[in-house]
């Protein structure tokens, strides 16, 4: 197998005395849908926050196609092409969905360009915002304020923005969280999409079932440490895994 | 038009660019209580280069701008590390320590005052002012507006998706500050004499109170908020002592039923529209 997209070597991060992350080490391969999953506290979300940019780690590298990300901001690593949803969606309240489509993507130019109304400018932007709204089905709602849409398509603006953005890789931080079996589906089956067009996608989410159906690798993280990994019908079956989500059998 | 009403225009014109100094800055969400700090420094510059250098106002005002723009992003750089109350409480700080440098400053007269500024008209203080209003709502509708609002609603967010809230923050602060100058230099040869006591704290507080009554989510906000400032206290003349206190009663009831100010974009929204359709 070729050098991963995302390699992590030895990351770890600690909060005071505790060890969110100790000594991760993990690659995902591009165009490869990977699960992180884990019991709540194991250090996920935080995973996604030293990837992205918002805490620093210890110690311990972040590459993504070679390229070291530690300690860079975070909109650096955003222009490097990672983009992210929030597990607590984080829109913009005062925008509406087409202004978020807008908003995220890397501007490619010049400041007194940026600076003249948007319809006067750059064209290619508004393209791109209209492909991503209508891949995620939000054409009708473009010109409602996102934050006064139903919980589910709230997630689905948020996955538009990071997408406007032409990401390499996608990091979701529990897609499906709160949603009903119905709407789950259709976001596999988006993330299936999109992995057909070649994106790398890394996924935090505690509905198995999900997971499972979607997912070509696992990740599986216990108190900050990697117990496990392999395609998920190893994972599901391995005894760790078992022990670190019902409790072990003393 | 008669004096009286000539001069209420001169100072609509200029408590409008104060204003917008405040709600460029608040449009990426900080708090500036010290920008009459920014207007001394416009009012004082200004003066001085056209009072001992002998240089025309429109040159001197874009000089005055430019510095003050340069001390803004200078200020916006430690503002980073504030927000809300306490961002405010350092800005106030600056605008204090500004007023008093202008005290201590014999050069410029100290506590006297400087004066020796030729007199402008009202048409030209609306010419700056009209003129900055018409750029900045055509720049509340581009790229780098959005990219500021983005900042305001959620900096971290912000940051993910890709934008430099470092530059963003501190541009704010310049463009704010340049603004700010402006209003200064166009009150300095307005009034013909400038003291420190003219950019004291009130006068901070006067343009925030503006950007905040008219609705501090569009540029246009701080034109009614100026003008309802400026000639309300006038109109309400007839009933003499009482005024300042109807005054007072008038705003906290306009913020109690419209937080967000007179205007905000649903209500421009739903005006444009009826008009579409009749």
């Amino acid at each position: 197998m070729s050098a991963p997209l995302l390699q992590l070597s030895e990351v770890t991060k600690s909060f005071g005395g505790i060890h969110a992350l100790s000594a991760v080490t993990s690659g995902v391969p591009e165009g490869k849908i990977v699960g992180i999953i884990g019991p709540n506290g194991a250090g996920k979300t935080t995973l996604f926050n030293v990837i992205t940019g918002a805490y620093r780690a210890d110690s311990g590298t972040v590459r993504l196609n070679g390229t070291a990300l530690n300690g860079l901001p975070p909109h650096q690593i955003a222009r490097e092409g990672i983009a992210r949803t929030f597990q607590n969606i984080r829109l913009f309240p005062s925008m509406t969905v087409w202004e978020h489509l807008l908003v995220a993507q890397p501007h490619r130019e010049s400041w007194w360009r940026r600076l003249l109304p948007v319809g006067w400018g750059d064209p290619a932007a508004q393209v791109r915002a209209v492909e991503v709204m209508e891949f995620f089905g939000l054409t009708d709602l473009r010109d409602r304020p996102a934050k006064s849409l139903p919980y589910g398509m709230q997630r689905r603006v948020e996955m538009a923005r990071a997408l406007t953005a032409r990401p390499k890789l996608l990091l979701l931080d529990e897609p499906v969280a709160g949603m009903n079996h119905d709407e789950a589906e259709e976001i596999r089956q988006l993330m299936l999409k999109l992995r057909a067009t070649g994106l790398t996608i890394l996924l935090i989410e505690h509905d198995m079932n999900f997971v499972m159906r979607l997912c070509d690798y696992l990740y599986v993280l216990d108190f900050g440490v990697l117990i496990a990994e392999g395609a998920p019908s190893e994972v599901r079956t391995n005894p760790r895994v078992l022990d670190a989500y019902l409790g072990k059998d003393e | 038009m008669s004096t009286y009403y000539a001069s209420l225009f001169a100072e609509a014109g200029i408590l409008l660019l104060g204003a917008l100094s405040v709600y460029i800055i608040l449009a990426t969400g900080q708090l500036s209580l010290g920008n009459a700090a920014f207007m001394a420094i416009g009012a004082y510059l200004s003066s001085y280069l056209t009072v001992e250098l002998g240089m025309p106002l429109t040159p001197a005002l874009t000089v005055s701008a430019i510095a003050a723009g340069i001390i803004g992003v200078i200020v916006g750089f430690p503002a980073l590390r504030l927000k809300g109350i306490y961002l405010a409480m350092a800005t106030l700080g600056f605008g204090e320590m500004m007023r008093s440098f202008f005290i201590n400053f014999p050069a410029m007269g100290g506590s006297g005052g400087f004066h020796g500024m030729a007199h402008i008209s009202v048409g030209y203080i609306w010419a700056w002012a009209g003129g900055i209003l018409v750029v900045l709502i055509l720049v509340e509708r581009s790229r780098v507006w959005l990219e500021m609002q983005a900042v305001h609603d959620d900096e971290t967010a912000a940051g993910l998706v890709g934008l430099n809230t470092v530059a963003i923050k501190v541009g704010a602060f310049g463009i704010g500050a340049a603004v700010a100058a402006i209003s200064g230099g166009l009150f300095a040869h307005h009034h013909v004499y400038i003291e420190p006591a003219n950019f004291g704290f009130e006068r901070s507080i006067d343009f925030v109170l503006a950007t905040i009554l008219g609705g501090s989510t569009l540029g246009l906000g701080s034109l009614i908020g100026a003008i309802l400032l400026v000639f309300l206290p006038e109109f309400l003349r007839p009933i003499a002592d009482w005024r300042l206190a109807a005054f007072g009663t008038l705003l906290i009831l306009v913020l109690l039923v419209r937080r967000q100010g007179i205007v905000d974009r649903t209500l421009l929204r739903g005006l444009t529209f009826r008009k579409a359709a009749s």
